[in-house]
């Protein structure tokens, strides 16, 4: 505003406008030139065009053909054979995986934050994985320890059960895949719940005189019964989002879901769009209803707070004769999580072609798929695009949504809630649903984007934009408003502030966002899958060319590679974040 | 220097009150109560070089008032000038002036210290400086230099490459100060800045802001709700209540001379008396009350028979264990019922028929609690208030 305002503050009184009328508009006209109102609208309007348009296109392709609105898709999908055991495939797979997610993560989380259960490190260890392996490298992992033909969990039990004993191609076994994959998630959520709640309380049920079961059934469980019911809420919608584990581990046998079915639709010639959407929007219909059950959840639950707000160092409940039963179990997960997949893909990686571990198979191991992904160009061109959209991604996100958290928590313009809720919208659409709302976008307006990375970019900040709102009004509510008012009073213009005051301040919380976004844009399957075309893969999209051609050995060391890769982009986005974050000490 | 006029800001009621207020209009009642009044027409003028304090409870618009004036929130009508430069105008008609607060060049300290943690002690107090206009903005090395001599002024010079959050409460309190008038601002506003320290500090703060003020000659406007720091610090005093200025004075003025019994009780404590004026005698007024008949000296005048409270001040209360035999007036007889000793004086809880007065006197005198003794107040010490 600086540059178009007269009048600097010590000299003489402004000038009286000539006329009211025309002084009115001339203000109106200086208002919408300041930096700040075109920044401001700037980023409410891509906002607006990222969560809407994509759900217009998708309505608007699945209801009208050449000759106007029709529900014909809807009836020929919704009737055609076996949409009864689609439905029921999709509500059994989902809620299967949230239930052992919720049993295997909530249990987990008592032991590490109320039980002097042994081996706590491993807890955070195992947390981290899915950030670490994507779900595609995760199931592809499951594929190679329990694949009935192949898996080498079989060929160790062969001689005790007798052969293909675990079956992955099965409703169970994506159950069992998917759960895992979520139940780190589902601990992180139960630990909050368990570390929040005052440990007093139980403690006075103890001096009751109710025993430690009565005490967990009657005031423990009660008390964290609101975060249960959201993660398995939110896990739900998940595995119901999830096109990993049903594309790899379900289409062998016929196991179709709703992403599968929309994935298997668009493939098979000619692509029935309509019938496509047709199938979005019903996924989108059940995730819709599962994302307000479970803010209402949340709601309810602020009725009782549980956090006393005082420190406190809750004493973990002896274990006694139950400890290395305790002990077995955690060895037993991380195991399974971490230790199986990470190895059987480090040991496929080495293979000429692939068997069952031997002597030999150890004898002849070899880098040469190593050698051969080198030689790969797609390998390459992959890899880059996979770091240009995530960090293209990743930056763009978090620059848009800190001005976004400021205008939702900070100015009192009118219409401000609109853009909290645009930017949360891309939450509760399934990848796959994005990805074909975005294609019917950009198949039909000129904007000649489609077949390159851009789509991909515009895919990656749509879906990514709620987690970077999530971590700007967070970090935007720590920091005091009198911060800004002081450089407001001070002189600054908006721009100024928040360039030299907010921007700094916000950036512990901005880079923490970089970086969540960073490592989730790289497992990115589901969305990528519809907008991709030949030459501008992405790692996710290479490794499942290369599983669909059958050349697991390549397959594994590049998942190895991915692997590398992200750790090494999240150790030197912590390092970088330590840096330029707030020095505290 | 400040004139401030018919200030007014409200504010959306709360969503249980506009539901009342809707249901109330369906009745056909007066629909005012959807907007709270925070300021409610606020008039007053600030000196050349002056203190001048808002002081009242919380709630009472005094922080609205002050960040009225720092341009962070926009009154609804009324006016707003410092100097020559009208900062803020609407509702009366004339096209508004709203002066954005970055435009308006004051000095603000605010209740938190607002210091940016992610800079240093120089950088916090050269900031106000380096965001001028390219055309206002001062050269590097007379940035520098002034930022130097601010933070001699406020003893931090030897801190001025330090991390600003690395400081100790009074400093920060300095640092936000040096801040706030390294721009040499025709204004400085201080929003409590010293209620987040502790009352050995925030004693000796006082005075150093004080001393400041002067040297300086600055002229400022300070909000608190610390009745003490107000009389410490202040040329005058306005004292708010709901949005509205109800007295406006001296300090010594304020204390000695309240004006309702709201202004009295909030500035130190009192003992009020309820009666009726009996009589005009000169300056002096005749009180009869339940416990005896007063005489006060007053400036203000009661029309007689009309009700009145008397205020007296604890330490306008002489006690004595020996009466003057009716020769001095408003002697009264009591009994001891309660006594506390707080260090540099002595309380006495004296009951007289069914009121009780509270005396003060040096720690030397200590009555035993049961024992009749005769309390004296000296006319020109009382003051008359009108009834609520």
């Amino acid at each position: 505003m600086a540059t178009v305002t007269p009048a600097p503050p010590s000299t003489v009184p402004r000038s009286q406008p000539p006329g009211p009328a025309s002084s009115r508009l001339a203000r109106v006209r200086r208002s919408l030139l300041r930096p700040k109102t075109l920044i401001v609208a700037g980023v409410a309007a891509v906002i607006g065009y990222l969560a809407l348009v994509p759900l217009y296109y998708l309505l608007y392709g699945t209801f009208f053909d050449a000759d106007g609105f029709t529900l014909g898709a809807f009836g020929r999908v919704y009737s055609a054979d076996g949409i009864g055991t689609l439905i029921g495939n999709s509500l059994w797979f989902a809620f299967g995986s949230a239930l052992l997610s919720l049993v295997v993560g909530t249990t987990l989380a008592y032991l590490n934050v109320r039980t002097d259960v042994p081996f706590k490190p491993l807890f955070f260890a195992a947390s981290m994985i899915p950030l670490i392996i994507p779900g595609i490298l995760y199931t592809i992992a499951w594929i190679f320890l329990a694949s009935p033909d192949i898996g080498l969990l079989n060929a160790f039990l062969e001689p005790l059960v007798g052969p293909a004993f675990f079956d992955i191609f099965t409703i169970w076994g994506m159950i069992w895949v998917e759960g895992l994959h979520l139940s780190p998630i589902v601990f992180l959520l139960m630990v909050a719940a368990f570390r929040s709640m005052d440990p007093s309380l139980e403690e006075s049920a103890l001096m009751s005189g109710a025993s430690r079961w009565t005490t967990f059934r009657k005031i423990t469980a009660p008390l964290v019964r609101p975060a249960i019911v959201a993660s398995i809420l939110v896990m739900t919608v998940r595995s119901l989002e999830s096109f990993e584990v049903p594309a790899l581990l379900g289409l062998q046998n016929g196991i179709y879901v709703f992403t599968s079915q929309i994935y298997f639709t668009l493939r098979s010639y000619p692509p029935d769009l309509a019938g496509a959407g047709a199938l979005a929007l019903g996924l989108l219909a059940i995730a819709v209803v599962g994302v307000i059950l479970s803010n209402r959840v949340g709601k309810d639950s602020k009725n009782f707070q549980t956090v006393t707000g005082k420190g406190f160092r809750p004493r973990p409940i002896d274990l006694g004769r139950f400890r290395p039963v305790a002990g077995v179990l955690i060895i037993l997960y991380f195991v399974a999580t971490v230790v199986a997949p990470l190895a059987v893909l480090i040991y496929t990686s080495l293979l000429r072609f692939y068997v069952a571990p031997s002597a030999e198979a150890f004898r002849t191991m070899t880098l040469d798929n190593y050698r051969a992904l080198a030689e790969l160009s797609q390998a390459g061109t992959a890899l880059k695009n996979s770091l240009i959209l995530g960090i293209g991604s990743a930056t763009l996100v978090m620059l848009f949504m800190s001005v976004a958290a400021w205008i939702v928590v900070r100015s009192k313009i009118p219409g401000r809630g609109l853009v909290d809720h645009a930017a949360f919208v891309p939450l509760v659409i399934p990848g796959l649903v994005l990805g074909l709302g975005i294609s019917f976008v950009y198949l039909r307006s000129p904007i000649p984007i489609y077949g390159t990375l851009f789509i991909l970019l515009i895919a990656y900040c749509t879906r990514y934009m709620p987690y970077g709102m999530r971590y700007a009004i967070t970090s935007m509510h720590q920091i005091s408003a009198e911060l800004e008012e002081s450089a407001h009073v001070s002189g600054a213009s908006w721009w100024q502030t928040f360039r030299r005051v907010l921007l700094p301040l916000l950036s512990p919380g901005l880079i923490a966002g970089f970086i969540y976004i960073l490592t989730v844009s790289f497992r990115e399957l589901s969305s990528s899958i519809l907008l991709y075309s030949p030459g501008n893969e992405v790692l996710s999209i290479l490794i499942f060319e290369q599983f669909e051609n059958g050349s697991f050995t390549v397959l594994a060391a590049l998942g190895v590679v991915m692997v590398l890769t992200l750790v090494v982009l999240v150790t030197v986005a912590y390092k970088v974040g330590a840096k330029v974050g707030l020095r505290q000490d | 220097m400040l004139t401030i006029d018919n200030l007014v800001k409200t504010f959306e009621a709360d969503k249980k009150t506009r539901s009342q207020a809707k249901s109330a209009k369906a009745n056909g009642e007066a629909l005012e109560q959807t907007r709270v009044f925070a300021v409610d027409d606020v008039s007053f003028e600030v000196q050349q070089g002056e203190m001048f304090t808002l002081l009242g409870p919380s709630g009472c618009g005094k922080t609205t008032t002050l960040r009225s004036i720092a341009g962070l929130e926009k009154p609804d009508s009324g006016r707003i000038s410092v100097g020559d430069r009208v900062m803020f105008h609407a509702g009366d008609g004339t096209s508004t002036v709203n002066m954005p607060a970055n435009e308006r060049g004051l000095g603000m300290v605010f209740q938190s210290y607002a210091i940016w943690p992610h800079m240093s002690v120089f950088d916090n107090v050269g900031f106000p400086l380096q965001v001028r206009k390219r055309s206002q903005r001062p050269g590097k090395a007379e940035i520098a230099e002034r930022v130097n001599r601010v933070l001699e002024v406020m003893e931090l010079g030897h801190l001025a490459t330090r991390q600003a959050t690395k400081l100790s409460g009074g400093q920060q309190q300095r640092l936000a100060l040096a801040r706030a008038i390294v721009t040499q601002p025709p204004l400085l506003l201080l929003d409590e800045p010293l209620s987040n320290l502790d009352a050995k500090l925030r004693e000796s703060l006082r005075f150093e802001l004080k001393r400041l003020q002067r040297e300086l000659g600055i002229t400022s406007i300070y909000v608190t709700h610390d009745q003490v720091e107000a009389l410490a610090l202040s040329s005058h005093i306005a004292v708010m209540r709901q949005g509205k200025v109800v007295q406006l004075g001296k300090p010594r003025e304020i204390y000695t001379n309240p004006r309702s019994r709201f202004v009295a009780e909030f500035i130190g404590t009192s003992n009020f008396i309820n009666g009726r004026v009996a009589g005009h005698d000169g300056d002096c007024v005749t009180v009869d009350t339940t416990e005896g008949r007063l005489r006060v000296r007053s400036a203000v005048a009661l029309p007689v028979g009309s009700e009145a409270i008397v205020s007296i001040r604890p330490e306008a209360v002489e006690i004595s264990l020996t009466g003057s035999g009716g020769t001095e007036p408003n002697e009264w007889t009591g009994e001891v019922v309660n006594r506390a000793f707080l260090g540099d004086s002595v309380d006495h809880v004296v009951k007289v028929g069914k009121a009780e007065v509270r005396n003060r006197s040096n720690p030397n005198v200590s009555i035993e609690p049961g024992t009749t003794v005769y309390l004296r107040m000296n006319p020109d010490q009382l003051s008359l208030v009108p009834v609520d």
